[in-house]
């Protein structure tokens, strides 16, 4: 165990920026965003010291480990440590908040009826990656549940005081939404610390709670509880309305951080506290969760072929692409699990690429979103387009890219436990490639639009922004290892915590033996 | 003198009071009737205390003295201010805090 | 169980094969408009680069005795898990090698007429990205060594396709063109992604030498679910029956694209994959039979179709069809035909080619003019093209001896071998190419002048006409060269697997009758549109030809059957979406809401009215409490 509280040092870093930056005079718009990049490239740094001491070989899931009473009565304290899942969101996160406060540099001044100031879009964003990581790094169940509704309240003043003409109803409908799930984990979070009672003191402590044992029938109520907030969070069908409105109003920015990483708390939440607590739970609700995730999986492309707007069809091609992520959790196979996690990464760098891009392209148009206002931008705009298409061939997992890897592993799990799961789910590619490409074919190709002939092309700040999200989507996609090789333990421990073992090939060979070792 | 009486009696003066306050229109009745039902409660609290041999009773109804005490402040000078506007000591009357 | 030899000598710079192109195209792609002057040539140069260090491998793998042939290089772990271990490996054996040779080779003479084809395009920076793109994923999908990374390179071409089928997406039939391509081909690849899942859910691993050594073991029904898998992947990509219907619109592409991809490499990589995946097809009677009976169907819909178009690169691309059918078919053989399909994908590689890029010769001469009812007797003004091309023309009828000839008539041969029906099937289908390819270079190159007034044809420049004259060479004598100097049996026998059966018919015979069939074909083609004059406007046909011009019906039955009930589900559900599932959500709002509101109204602001309910309610406690009491 090491002494430094790295994660705390972590998620106070934005915070303090946060203060840092509401506290500035006001007026001084430029030096709150310069300030705002510092603090959140700052906190990327920090992570990837982090991450480079994390080490993935060691036997020990967890680590990072702080732990101080906090409410020492009702056996509350104040725990966070992070196994290789955690590790990889919290660098999704602080990958992402720099990329949106860069592509975000003026979204507050072109929002003419924005009701906030500069500073304050910039302080709620920095406020809310501190939540972020708090809630993938804390390892007491009442300390996550704190970060996961306080995450709500950034979020609220991000989409209700800086989005775009529906902002009022989408952010009321996203709070409530969120409201309603967290309630009904409060009540499982207390159901479960008096089902820990009873063997003496009570605990929220994760590492005990992980290792009870609990009777079925009390596992299979709780586990309801938590998963409706998880699912509502994540989102699930039907439990999805929310997102096309919240991420129909938000900045492109506030839906990269809403879809690319706040959404991921809902899987995570699944793959963290529901499998491991709930085993038995799990296992019996397993059937309807993959039924759930498959539907979403369709019904989620289908609506995104069908829609209109182009922020709601991002929206919805998530909600497909939360269908498979959920699929590989269920679905208990190591390399289904392993898949989800690589997917969530993935989901949140191709979002990121394709929101950022599409922004760009609607504050160039007076920021409608609709997709009939825009045909042939690749003419008047290449480079908006290329990244575009990027980001639509990210969201296909075009093989090479790190989303493929994902959604081939979940494919691949899914078809190993449940052959005709894997194979109906792997039709959905085709639907994907569908919308995806049927987007970028109706905006970009043809004649160009009326009044987009002087768009212009995207300016550096914009490229900047744009370039890291891309080469890692590239680079992990032909050299996946620095995400595989930390989450493949966390998910051996998973997969041990809920008992489940891969199935065998047919022929009994494990393939891990190279042909090259073999000389 | 059987001490139930007075809880008899504590009985009747709070109804007395509530009906009053039911069924008066004039703010100040009302108030004085609604301190009637304290002091019939007052009377009750005195009285069983009385029963029980303790002085719990009495503690309490000093507190509810304390309170009717600073309601009549309060009251009184809400019911000032409504008849110096208003002209009228009517309690239907200022029905503007509705919905 | 083969032998597998480690990356040694040339051999460990195979990953260089496909770096070279792969950062030729990174460079032109980000590297901006600073590379637009000299970025083209560099394209060239990466697979002129890829090329040469080809023709070393080829050297230093003819010095090596037959078993150490097969050539491989690991360079990191790629993906894995639990169970799963992928490496990022390639791999060069003799089936490999050809196919890098000729890719590349082709390629870069492709490139160099691109130079001259792509002048004035304003964007040829990018064309030659995407074709330097297309040369590394094509490459990483012939030297991948297990599945799954050659489902990398299978994907990585058909966006190199999708890229450069809309590279003029200004035209919104070249966009709705590549989308359609690229769709269709994610049909395919759901068959090669569930291939690769069941080979790894029976065997454990996805690289060739686990699924090939292991196939023994598996079940015949297994096999058979991976065989039929495959041969959907192969469909989409080579443009089979039924997922044909992508390719003839694939021509909205700029010509080279269509010689270099959708002629000579890219769609002929479902044979690779049937090939390559020999030892599962040879244990799955079923599959293999399938695949014969997808090959003849479309040897006979690219064939009608390549009859009726007079659209000239869609007369082609027809014609590419049927010659794949060919190749699928001897696939589909088995042990005796896959050799021969590799023979004829070779073959066929530069002679489709070179009829390719005669055809673009001949667009660039006629204003990018395709109409082959506007050409004709253009022998007179383009010399070079119209000689290169009948050259092509030649060696694509199958006359001896230049190179269509030998490659076919051993296909025709091992399908008699196989059975007479199918080697009759296939001897016909060669009588139709003779009349479709005669009927193209009569209309193009004969008969009267119907151009267009303001066309002038010309003869192209040397940067297009030399790869014309070098793949015309290698129409003539490559299929000569392959299987008297290069021994191509004995070279691909150890990938293979060989075999022969006895025929119903001699060698002499089938060379006879088939020789026979295409000559009646080929003289009915040139009496139909020599002898008269071609009209202008195309006569309303037979019924064959206007189903024939309409693609066979094959977008209509998609549009049927797929692409409406797709949209109308995707409206539907739109709409249940609003309706429904967001309406319930609102529903339970505004249930809420409107309780709360009638809850409302008992505020009434009449003092009196609250203390009344006040009373009331201590009454109703008083009463609960009294009769708790009493009971």
């Amino acid at each position: 165990m090491n002494t430094v509280p790295w994660l705390t040092i972590l998620g106070a870093v934005p915070l303090v920026g946060s203060a840092v930056v509401a506290l500035l005079p006001k007026g001084r718009d430029l030096i709150a965003k310069q300030v705002a990049l510092v603090f959140s490239l700052a906190t990327l740094a920090l992570t990837i010291v982090v991450a480079l001491q994390f080490d993935g070989g060691s036997s020990q899931p967890f680590q990072f480990i702080e732990s101080v009473p906090w409410i020492p009565a009702f056996g509350i304290s104040y725990g966070l440590g992070v196994d290789g899942i955690g590790l990889v969101l919290i660098a999704l996160a602080a990958t992402l908040v720099p990329v949106v406060i860069l592509a975000g540099w003026r979204d507050v001044e072109d929002t003419p009826d924005a009701r906030g100031s500069v500073k304050g879009y910039f302080a709620l964003i920095l406020a809310l990656e501190t939540t972020m990581i708090g809630v993938f790094a804390a390892t007491d169940v009442f300390l996550f549940y704190v970060f996961f509704e306080v995450m709500l309240v950034p979020t609220y003043f991000l989409i209700g005081r800086y989005g775009g003409p529906q902002r009022s109803y989408a952010a009321v409908k996203f709070l409530l939404y969120s409201l309603l799930g967290g309630l009904f984990m409060l009540a499982a979070m207390i159901g479960l610390y008096v089902v820990s009672a009873q063997g003496g003191q009570g605990t929220f402590n994760w590492f005990d709670l992980a290792g009870m044992d609990i009777d079925p029938t009390t596992q299979k109520m709780l586990f309801l509880g938590f998963f409706f907030a998880f699912a509502i969070k994540a989102p699930l069908w039907p439990f999805h309305t929310w997102l096309p409105d919240a991420a129909g109003a938000a900045k492109p920015g506030t839906a990269v951080l809403l879809i690319g990483v706040l959404d991921k708390v809902g899987t995570f939440g699944m793959i963290r506290y529901c499998l491991p607590i709930f085993p038995a739970a799990s296992e019996f609700y397993a059937p309807v969760i993959i039924a759930l995730a498959l539907v979403g999986l369709f019904y989620g492309a289908f609506v995104a072929l069908g829609q209109g707007d182009m922020k709601r069809l991002f929206a919805y091609s998530s909600m497909s692409h939360f269908g498979l992520i959920v699929l590989g959790i269920f679905v208990f196979t190591t390399i289904g699990q392993s898949g989800s996690v690589v997917y969530m990464v993935a989901h949140g760098l191709s979002t990121a690429a394709l929101f950022l891009a599409a922004g760009f392209l609607m504050q160039r148009n007076r920021g409608s979103s609709l997709i009939a206002d825009y045909s042939g931008v690749n003419k008047a705009a290449p480079v908006l387009a290329g990244f575009f298409l990027f980001g639509a061939l990210a969201t296909l997992a075009l093989p090479g890219l790190v989303s493929f890897i994902g959604e081939f592993m979940v494919l691949l799990g899914s078809f190993q436990r449940f052959l005709w799961v894997g194979a109906i789910a792997t039709l959905g590619i085709v639907i994907t490639a569908a919308y995806a490409l049927r987007l970028y074919q109706r905006t970009m190709t043809g004649p160009v639009g009326p009044g987009l002939e002087g768009i212009g092309d995207l300016r550096g700040r914009e490229i900047t922004a744009l370039m890291p999200v891309v080469a890692l989507t590239i680079l992990l996609g032909l050299y996946p290892a620095p995400v595989l090789n930390v989450v493949n333990p966390a998910i051996d421990n998973v997969m041990s915590s809920i008992g489940a073992t891969d199935p065998a090939p047919v022929l009994g060979s494990t393939g891990t033996s190279s042909e090259g070792t073999e000389q | 003198m059987n001490p139930a009486n007075y809880i008899v009696l504590s009985a009747v003066l709070f109804s007395i009071g509530a009906i009053g306050v039911l069924v008066r229109r004039n703010a100040i009745v009302v108030f004085m009737c609604v301190e009637l039902m304290l002091n019939a409660a007052n009377l009750a609290f005195v009285a069983f205390a009385r029963m029980n041999g303790n002085l719990d009773g009495q503690v309490v109804a000093f507190f509810v003295m304390v309170v009717a005490a600073a309601e009549v402040v309060v009251g009184l000078a809400i019911i000032v201010q409504i008849f110096r506007t208003r002209r009228s000591a009517s309690i239907d009357e200022p029905n503007l805090l509705k919905y | 169980m083969e032998q597998i030899m480690p990356a040694t000598g040339a051999f460990s710079l195979i990953w260089v094969l496909i770096a070279l192109p792969l950062a030729g195209a990174a460079v032109l792609l980000l590297g901006g408009r600073m590379t637009n002057k000299w970025g083209p040539y560099l394209g060239v140069l990466t697979v002129v680069g890829s090329a040469a260090l080809g023709v070393v491998m080829l050297l230093q793998m003819m010095g090596l005795p037959a078993e150490d042939r097969s050539i491989q290089q690991v360079a990191y772990r790629w993906v894995f898990a639990d169970g799963l271990s992928v490496d990022m490996a390639f791999r060069l054996d003799q089936l490999s090698m050809v196919f890098v040779l000729l890719i590349t080779i082709v390629g870069s003479l492709i490139h160099v007429y691109s130079l001259g084809y792509m002048e004035h395009d304003p964007d040829r920076r990018k064309f030659f990205g995407y074709l330097n793109l297309f040369v590394a994923a094509m490459l990483l999908l012939v030297l991948a060594n297990n599945y799954l990374l050659l489902y990398v390179g299978w994907e990585g071409v058909g966006l190199a396709s999708y890229l450069l089928i809309g590279f003029w997406q200004v035209k919104p039939s070249a966009a709705a063109a590549a989308k359609k391509a690229f769709i269709i081909n994610r049909v395919g690849d759901v068959g090669l992604g569930l291939a690769i899942m069941v080979m790894f859910v029976t065997f454990g691993s996805v690289t060739f030498a686990d699924v090939f050594g292991q196939a023994s073991a598996a079940s015949e029904g297994t096999l058979t679910a991976i065989g039929l898998l495959l041969l959907l992947a192969a469909c989409g990509k080579s443009a089979q029956f039924p997922l044909q219907a992508w390719l003839l619109d694939a021509m909205e592409g700029p010509t080279p694209v269509s010689a270099l991809i959708h002629a000579a490499t890219m769609v002929t990589a479902g044979v690779y994959l049937i090939v390559r995946s020999n030892a599962i097809f040879d244990r799955a009677v079923w599959a293999a039979t399938a695949v014969v009976v997808v090959g003849l169907i479309t040897v006979f819909m690219g064939a009608i179709i390549g009859s009726a178009k007079d659209d000239i690169k869609k007369s082609l691309a027809g014609s590419t069809m049927s010659q794949i059918g060919y190749m699928i078919t001897a696939a589909g053989l088995g042990p005796i035909g896959y050799v021969f399909a590799i023979f004829h994908l070779l073959t066929h590689g530069v002679f489709k080619a070179g009829l390719f890029l005669g055809a673009g010769s001949v667009m660039h001469g006629m204003n990018d003019g395709v109409n082959m009812r506007r050409y004709g007797a253009l022998r007179k003004v383009m010399v070079i093209t119209t000689i290169t091309f009948f050259i092509g023309y030649l060696a694509i009828i199958g006359i001896p001896p230049f190179a269509g000839f030998w490659s076919k008539d051993e296909i025709i041969h091992a399908a008699f071998e196989k059975g007479p029906v199918i080697g009759a099937l296939l001897i016909l289908g060669a009588g139709i190419t003779g009349f479709y390819m005669s009927r193209m270079v009569a209309m193009t190159f004969f008969g009267k002048a119907r151009w267009e007034d303001d066309v002038h044809p010309h003869e192209s420049k040397a940067v297009m006409t030399i790869p014309l004259i070098i793949l015309a060479i290698g129409s003539t004598v490559l299929g000569m060269a392959l299987l008297f100097w290069g021994h191509i049996e004995e070279w691909l026998e150890p990938v293979t697997g060989i075999a022969t059966a006895p025929s119903p018919l001699s060698t002499a015979a089938t060379i006879g009758i088939s020789l026979a069939f295409v000559i009646v074909g080929a003289s009915i083609g040139w009496i139909m549109y020599l002898r008269r004059e071609v009209p202008i406007t195309a006569p309303r046909g037979s019924l064959l030809t206007r189903a024939a011009r309409r693609d066979l019906y094959g977008d209509d039955v998609n549009e049927v059957l797929v692409v409406r009930p797709s949209y109308w589900l995707s409206r539907v559900l739109v709409w249940f979406d609003r309706a429904w599932v967001d309406g319930f959500v609102n529903g339970i709002a505004a249930f809420v809401g409107g309780f709360s509101g009638r809850l409302r109204r008992y505020q009434s602001g009449f003092a009196r009215s609250y203390a009344l309910s006040m009373v009331g309610g201590a009454v109703l406690v008083v009463l609960a409490l009294l009769l708790v009491r009493l009971s």
